[in-house]
């Protein structure tokens, strides 16, 4: 935020009027906003799963996608079959692509990760694998070109809450999609019985075992909650852009960025850390190209990484 | 005024996880060749007392000396060269090498990433080896993989690994946990015999054993010192029965 | 002469292992292929340096690095800057002098021509001379992997954790290197390089020479690296992968250890990188990037991460592979590909290299058998480190 108040009073020392600047200050503020959605959305599912079992899923990028193709089946279903629906198709492609990721991650973690638990490098290698397989079956089945959802009348447009400010709708639901996917991540962590399961598990997974938690069983559920999450990104996703079977590709780096420097295994790192990164980014793009805002935050996430190598935010345990 | 002089001085030596105090105060002297048990109750902060004085943990507040060499703030390895030597609970020992590699590892020539390059196999390194070997019982095992070891002696090699540095201070955490009684036996004789002219800080459960070893006993509890002393007085200290012994 | 065939040759079997290997390399393969494909093996040959490198890192070590084209890279480009400018002197000569008072940017590559820089950066400079360039290329990339390792390995940074920051890293140079048209040549990279010191490098004889120097390249560092691995570092490596705290304990600074082994893994990796541009005759930043770090790691699995040898016929066989299928069958390569990643890392973590210990001797035995009708004393191809 302090970077922002910055570049306010820099604007304003260039010349720039005050409404003006109130316009940039809000829209550059607003497309770090839509930036953090998208990283919090992606890292949501990573965090879980690699706070849970200390496994990175290379893949993760491609049940994103798979969230997002399930979504472009079901607006094309409802075109040519029933174009009434298409005002509420929305909600239930959620639903849908939550479940579709999420089964799929079940069979992964059951057919692949748990392999691997104890050699958590490799798990990189083969979920690599993996996102190869993923990747070229969407291009099989859906072609390599570029698709989009049909989306539905009420989330286009924008709105001006004031003179000189656009602020687009289908940025706003991505925004609050977002919002409502970690609070339910949340809350499922926290206060239900299945949470208290993962959190005993990371804790303590003998323990967990001998007081007769199925600590395999909890395992892969995290795991296809992780990927379910990734779907619903992937869905969320669609009303901001078109999808590619590369797509997932895209923002994988970031997102394993920001739930490394949030600190494995805490939420509040994760959304921290995809704040501070997508509004670093957003403000550093303003004055410098695009790429070089990226080389910039990424060795600054390195540096403090170095200097803070367990993350944002970390437990203190007796090792 | 005479100062005693002690080998290893912990001074209000104090270490916090989150708020909770591990270890909470705890002001102990070692003399020089003297062996000290530490006993207590599970999750006395035994434990964590000698992850403190090794380096592992970083002390919240406190000072640690030995031998006059402020140790506090120095990494794990300086703390080692030192003369401090830590044995863990689990044997931790190098599976996928021999019993005589293991050894050789931890002798103290070739300690840098060069010198361990340019590290020769001379005669005296292989006789300190062998004479290593045979004190801790497994003269015949050299070119056995450390793997394949039972683990009462994957128990001994980590202690013949802490003697090849020829230390000042041993640190053992349970060093006859899952031994068979005639291995506890010749492992108190052992312990006997290398602690002479060293000093030792052992955690052990096993009171006959403690019986055996100890010069003096302190007794931990919630992460203070409780009593301190022989272990014929501390047997009959009321608040130890209350806590440790008389369950 | 006996420590010398113990320590680098690894007895005998690993003396049969790297004489098949030589053989292979340097008479079978030159007698049987024809220039194209042997310019193409000398191509996948220079990045076997990496899978060799991470054998020692990755395999011994423990450290996983994915972003090991960035080293690569930098031997490559530093190669490439001296044969450029090499080949920019060699336009200003045939220009004859009169052009050269007329034109200022005579003798400066031709892509910072097209992007306006009249004068050589200061940082092309020390590329205008063979030695420096060859020492460049050991020294930049050794300091860079020192400067990183010392930065994470101090502060405890390690596995998945290391494993990603190389990755991003190595983004962050793809990146650099294809903003900054005017110094590196962008996405393009630096093409064009013909002479190396007055000698033409595209003629069929000079890429025979180079496939050959590339070959040799490949023995010596196997050697090397069965020599290193030899020593009391090398065992220490496999302690810091197996018990990293007890190394500490035991009066070591693992984190010296670690950057040692990775500084060393990066200027062998960047000796394939020089490699590769003599062979091809370009650099580009497409080569450096993530998924081609990502295929170096993999070349090392297939071939068996504990064994150096494995490490060539692994990047020989991958690539290849490569080739042939995105020729032929593109779409079913990358699912064979993505398959082999799988099963690598879950059925054969031993790859190759582990395939051979298991099958190769009583194979052998029974092959001996048959051959003399009498049972023999089991000479065994082994693969050894």
């Amino acid at each position: 935020m302090t970077a922002k108040i910055t570049l306010i009073l820099l604007l304003a020392g260039l010349g720039y009027s005050w409404e003006e600047i109130k316009g940039i200050a809000i829209m550059q503020g607003f497309a770090g906003l839509n930036l953090f959605a998208i990283f919090l959305l992606m890292a949501l599912g990573l965090s879980v799963i690699f706070g849970q079992m200390k496994v990175i899923n290379m893949a993760h990028g491609e049940f994103m996608t798979m969230g997002a193709y399930t979504t472009v089946l079901l607006s094309w279903l409802c075109e040519t079959h029933a174009p009434g629906l298409l005002t509420w198709y929305f909600p239930v492609a959620m639903v849908a692509a939550f479940f579709v990721a999420g089964a799929v991650g079940f069979l992964t973690e059951w057919a692949i990760i748990r392999h691997l638990y104890k050699r958590p490098l490799d798990t990189l290698l083969a979920t690599w694998g993996l996102s190869m397989i993923f990747q070229e079956a969407f291009r099989q089945i859906a072609g390599a070109r570029e698709t989009s959802a049909t989306m539905p009348e009420w989330l286009m447009g924008s709105f001006q809450p004031f003179e000189g400010v656009d602020i687009p709708i289908n940025g706003v639901f991505l925004l609050s999609a977002c919002l409502v996917l970690t609070g339910l991540v949340v809350a499922n962590l926290y206060y239900t019985r299945t949470g208290l399961r993962v959190r005993a598990t990371v804790l303590n997974r003998d323990m967990a075992g001998a007081v007769g938690i199925n600590t395999t069983m909890t395992d892969r559920m995290t795991f296809a909650l992780g990927c379910g999450i990734a779907g619903v990104a992937g869905c969320a996703f669609t009303t901001v852009g078109s999808i590619s079977p590369s797509a997932g590709g895209l923002y994988i780096v970031d997102t394993f960025m920001v739930v490394v420097f949030g600190g494995a295994g805490s939420i509040v790192g994760t959304i921290l850390a995809a704040f501070g990164i997508a509004q670093a980014q957003s403000v550093l793009e303003f004055f410098l190209s695009g790429v070089l805002a990226k080389v910039f935050v990424l060795g600054a996430v390195v540096v403090i990484l170095m200097i803070r190598p367990q993350g944002l935010i970390a437990s203190k345990i007796r090792k | 005024m005479i100062y005693p002089h002690f080998a290893l001085e912990l001074e209000e030596l104090t270490v916090s996880f989150d708020g909770f105090k591990a270890v909470n105060g705890v002001t102990l002297y070692v003399a020089k060749d003297e062996l000290r048990v530490i006993i207590g109750p599970n999750g006395a902060g035994k434990t964590t007392l000698l992850d403190l004085i090794c380096g592992r943990t970083k002390p919240t507040d406190g000072k640690i000396t030995f031998m006059d060499k402020v140790l506090t703030r120095l990494p794990e390895q300086e703390i080692v060269r030192a003369g401090v030597v830590r044995k863990f609970q689990t044997p931790s020992i190098y599976p996928k090498i021999s019993v005589f590699e293991n050894l050789e590892l931890s002798h103290p020539k070739g300690r840098t990433a060069i010198g361990a390059i340019f590290f020769r196999r001379t005669p005296d390194v292989v006789e300190r080896i062998h004479m290593v070997a045979e004190q801790i019982f497994l003269k015949d095992l050299l070119n056995k993989e450390a793997e394949q070891l039972s683990h009462g002696q994957k128990q001994w090699l980590e202690i013949g690994m802490l003697l090849m540095a020829d230390p000042q201070l041993l640190l053992l955490d349970e060093p006859v946990a899952g031994m068979s009684v005639r291995e506890r036996e010749q492992t108190a004789e052992l312990l006997r015999s290398i602690c002479k002219g060293r000093s030792a800080v052992v955690i052990e459960h096993d009171m006959k054993f403690v019986r055996r070893i100890a010069d003096k006993v302190t007794v931990m509890h919630q992460g203070k010192v409780l009593a301190e002393g022989h272990m014929d007085d501390i047997e009959k200290d009321p608040r130890v029965v209350e806590v440790y012994l008389g369950h | 002469m006996n420590s010398f065939y113990r320590s680098f040759l690894g007895g005998r079997s690993g003396t049969v292992g790297l004489v098949v290997l030589s053989l292979l390399l340097l008479v079978v393969l030159p007698l049987s292929i024809d220039a194209f494909r042997l310019n193409m093996m000398g191509k996948y040959l220079s990045l076997a340096f990496v899978a060799i490198a991470l054998v020692m890192c990755w395999g011994y070590g423990g450290i996983m690095s994915l972003g090991q084209g960035l080293f690569w890279g930098l031997g490559g480009y530093c190669m490439a800057a001296f044969l450029k400018l090499e080949a920019a002197a060699n336009i200003a000569k045939e220009a004859g002098t009169d052009q050269i008072q007329a034109l200022t940017t005579v003798g400066i590559p031709d892509f910072m021509d097209w992007n306006q820089i009249t004068e050589l950066p200061w940082f092309w400079y020390p590329f205008k001379s063979f030695p420096l360039t060859l020492a460049l290329m050991i020294v930049i990339p050794t300091v860079i992997a020192y400067i990183v390792g010392v930065a994470m390995f101090k502060r405890r940074v390690g596995g998945v954790y290391f494993a990603i920051i190389t990755q991003a890293l190595c983004w962050a140079m793809e990146i650099l290197f294809v903003t900054r048209q005017g110094w590196t040549g962008g996405i393009n990279g630096i093409t064009d390089l013909r002479t190396l010191l007055g000698w033409d490098i595209r003629t069929p004889d000079a890429q025979m020479t180079i496939y050959f120097l590339t070959c040799i390249g490949i023995i010596g560092c196997i050697l090397f690296g069965r020599w290193l691995l030899n020593t009391k570092f090398g065992r220490l490596l496999l302690a810091v992968r197996d018990m990293e705290d007890r190394v500490r304990f035991s009066g070591y600074d693992v984190a010296n250890i670690k950057t040692m082994v990775f500084c060393i893994a990066a200027a062998m990796s960047s000796i394939g990188g020089a490699f590769f541009v003599l062979n091809v005759g370009f650099m580009s930043p497409k080569l450096v990037t993530i998924e081609p770090s990502i295929y170096m790691v993999i070349f090392c699995a297939v071939g068996g991460r504990m064994s150096l040898i494995g490490a060539v016929y692994g990047t020989l066989i991958v690539s290849f592979g490569r080739t042939f299928f995105s020729e032929e069958f593109p779409a079913l390569w990358y699912f064979l590909m993505g398959s082999v990643f799988i099963l690598v890392t879950m059925v054969f973590p031993e790859g190759l290299a582990g395939a051979v210990n298991r099958f190769g001797p009583p194979l052998w035995n029974k092959i001996a058998r048959l051959w003399r009708k009498k049972p023999p004393a089991a000479p065994a191809e082994e693969v050894k480190p």
